[in-house]
């Protein structure tokens, strides 16, 4: 009985090794590799929309990934399973199936369908939505913005 | 073609209602190819209804980043038609600096185009949070808050709507199955001029819902409740006073005025959400008081608001 256990245990840890995958795609516009799992942690490099990044360590919610000579901690919400492809068009499809496995970039509700939606309706303003992208802060002012307010993130890991 | 792009549309909704009880893109696959053997559907358009089929089994979640992103920023766009922005670069950006803070210690603080807050020039009390974490805050809110940690509560509740994808659950399912059947042919070729058209219908449609959700009837008592727990964890992470929550809605509770465009129109009575966040928050909690450079810049941004 006891062996059958085991034996069932043994074959449900093979699928799921078998179904981890080692490798995700940037789901992000851009994202940062830090030094260790933590939006303290220093930027050490970035990644882009849609590169295939090799996860090699994970941490809570945090996966250390390399991509070529870059390597570094990034959240999990920054990644995908699916692939991401950058133009339409010539790719291997068997039907929608592959949808499964693969995200389009720049296609569905897109920058195309943006335009067009805009081009019908001129009285909605998107300036200051532009003008709300421009207010990024950078990791650096966000981390001292909490130190100089006396703010403690809990634990750090996150 | 416009014709059978609709046919296609009206059998992925057959399917859409049998796949309830059935597994989707097995039924689709099988109903394709049956019509194809039987000969009653040519081979493209099997094809189609496949594509239709798996369309229909897709929801909300399949939404990528990057179309929530296109559809947060109409959202935003169309939230300022009704609401003149508040032009303060420093009163916004302290409000930018406190909500980014706040977003990277949610469970999703990674967005497409990342976190961005704006104040919204209204004296009304009220705060707007569109897909992929465009954050919009009226200054009659920002009065409310008597210290950074309040306002800290207002913009984690906020956060706590995108991280848990509500702006998104409120898109009526039949214009995901338009957007994402047309997606499928998107796989294959450049769309068509009907079929863009079609697409823009369902974005345009998905930034009704969405707005009209946000602004008019509201999220359910359960979706705030999310909201309010998420925000509880967030303030806990980044070490703000989770009981700052509290206090906001006490404030909110006495000065909201019944019938108004505002707050009290699109949430939960405050008393309810106190009760659910006293549980939340549990019996123990000590935060160390805020120093005095935490009160003093919190003052100094909102000079003038």
């Amino acid at each position: 009985m006891k062996m059958k256990w085991m034996l069932m245990g043994a074959i449900l840890l093979g699928a799921s090794m078998s179904h981890a995958a080692p490798e995700m795609s940037v789901q992000i516009r851009e994202g940062q590799l830090r030094e260790r799992p933590s939006y303290l942690g220093a930027v050490v490099a970035s990644v882009e929309y849609g590169e295939r990044v090799n996860i090699q360590q994970q941490q809570g919610p945090w996966r250390y990934v390399a991509s070529g000579d870059k390597a570094g901690w990034i959240h999990e919400s920054a990644l995908t399973r699916q692939r991401i492809k950058l133009e339409a068009g010539e790719v291997d499809v068997a039907g929608a199936a592959t949808q499964e496995e693969m995200a389009l970039a720049g296609k569905g509700f897109s920058a195309e369908v943006e335009q067009e939606y805009r081009s019908q309706h001129a009285e909605i303003d998107f300036s200051w939505v532009d003008r709300m992208e421009k207010m990024g802060v950078s990791p650096e002012r966000l981390s001292d913005f909490l130190r100089l307010g006396g703010v403690k993130p809990e634990g750090g890991h996150r | 073609m416009k014709k059978r792009f609709l046919n296609t549309l009206a059998m992925a909704g057959l399917v859409g209602g049998l796949c309830l009880t059935v597994g989707c893109e097995t039924l689709s696959d099988v109903g394709a190819t049956v019509g194809e053997a039987t000969g009653t559907i040519k081979p493209e358009e099997a094809e189609s209804l496949r594509r239709a089929g798996i369309a229909v089994g897709r929801t909300f979640e399949d939404i990528t980043p990057e179309q929530e992103y296109y559809i947060g920023r109409a959202v935003s766009a169309t939230i300022l038609t009704q609401y003149e922005p508040y032009d303060h670069p420093e009163a916004n950006e302290y409000l930018n600096l406190l909500g980014q803070s706040l977003a990277l210690m949610s469970d999703k603080p990674e967005t497409f185009g990342g976190y961005r807050f704006l104040i919204l020039d209204s004296d009304e009390i009220n705060a707007f949070a569109a897909p992929g974490g465009f954050i919009l805050v009226t200054r009659g809110m920002l009065r409310l808050c008597e210290t950074e940690d309040e306002l800290a509560a207002v913009l984690a509740h906020e956060v706590g709507h995108v991280q848990h994808d509500h702006g998104l659950r409120a898109i009526k399912s039949s214009r995901l199955v338009t957007a994402f059947t047309v997606l499928a042919i998107e796989t294959t070729r450049t769309l068509a001029g009907d079929e863009v058209k079609q697409l823009t219908e369902a974005f345009e449609g998905s930034i009704g819902d969405i707005t009209h959700t946000l602004m008019t009837s509201g999220y359910s008592r359960r979706l705030e409740r999310e909201a309010d727990a998420a925000a509880v964890t967030i303030l806990r992470r980044v070490g703000y006073d989770p009981m700052a929550l509290k206090r906001m809605l006490d404030e909110m509770s006495r000065q909201i005025k019944p019938g108004g465009r505002d707050f009290a129109r699109t949430h939960p009575d405050p008393d309810d959400r106190i009760r659910d966040i006293r549980r939340m928050i549990g019996a123990g909690v000590t935060v160390p008081a805020p120093p005095p450079e935490r009160e003093e810049r919190f003052r100094a941004a909102m000079q003038g608001v």
